[in-house]
């Protein structure tokens, strides 16, 4: 994991970090998010949105953008300014082929849908904005922005 | 950074008013590594039991891949014709579990006691 700081300007600054494709250091951008929405005044509860949105967007950066290669990394870039927090999850894959649909219980219960894949329809959920971008081969991104001052999921 | 081992300890709790309700009380992390201790542990109660009761309490960090075997542990309760209630939820996953649906399977409890009231 590396971390860098690349930003000095008071007005907007910017935080990266490279994880490696494992399972589990999701966390290390989840909590890292939620450290800097604190200092920036988000509330508990925009706090505990962000922190489920980066973990799903890391889980699927890992997952389905690098295979769970070990070699591959998960570029996180974490950008405030003075009214927003915008967090961008890199990965070397083609993107999602589709956008995300709402979970459909009963067919999950009914087995007719799979139980998992609710990743991107959280994040879509518990955030502002979100987008996902596919740019190969280079690679692709999720955006996530949450604003201060915005109603509440 | 390794996942927080799931763990899954069942108590079995007395009821004046029936069968008795088995306790799921789950801690740490519930991810996809979890499956075996979740899906796992439920597996391994007996046929006979008909009252669930889920207590999250404990439980440090929850991800869909969690929540998907949630659902899949309702998916099974469901055949075996067993009522499930939960408590123990963060007031964020309680929204993330309404969002996704649970709540038409399972009802939500702030706390323990009014979850185990909730069986009748």
């Amino acid at each position: 994991m590396s971390i860098g700081r690349t930003s000095g300007d008071r007005s907007s600054s910017s935080i990266e970090l490279r994880l490696p494709s494992r399972l589990g250091y999701e966390k290390v951008a989840m909590n890292t998010a939620a450290s800097v929405a604190r200092l920036m005044g988000f509330s508990e509860e925009r706090v505990e949105d962000l922190k489920t949105a980066v973990a799903e967007a890391c889980i699927n950066a890992m997952e389905h953008g690098n295979k769970l290669d070990d070699s591959l990394s998960v570029g996180v870039i974490l950008s405030m300014d003075a009214n927003s927090l915008e967090v961008k999850v890199t990965d070397n894959g083609e993107g999602p082929q589709s956008n995300p649909d709402a979970p459909d219980i009963d067919k999950k219960m009914l087995g007719e849908e799979d139980a998992r894949g609710m990743g991107m329809f959280l994040i879509q959920a518990l955030v502002d904005e979100a987008e996902w971008v596919s740019s190969p081969p280079a690679g692709s991104y999720a955006r996530m922005v949450i604003h201060l001052g915005q109603p509440q999921v | 950074m390794p996942e927080l081992v799931t763990r899954v300890t069942v108590e079995e709790l007395p009821s004046a008013t029936g069968d008795p309700i088995t306790v799921m009380r789950f801690s740490g992390d519930i991810t996809s590594a979890s499956q075996p201790a979740v899906l796992g542990t439920y597996e391994g109660l007996p046929d006979t039991v008909k009252r669930v009761l889920l207590d999250f309490s404990k439980v440090d960090y929850l991800n869909s891949s969690g929540i998907a075997l949630v659902i899949q542990m309702m998916i099974a309760a469901s055949k075996r014709g067993q009522t499930i209630h939960t408590f123990g939820l963060s007031p964020h996953f309680k929204k993330v579990f309404t969002m996704v649906g649970i709540t038409k399977y399972t009802t939500l409890h702030p706390d323990e006691a009014s979850a185990s009231a909730a069986f009748g």
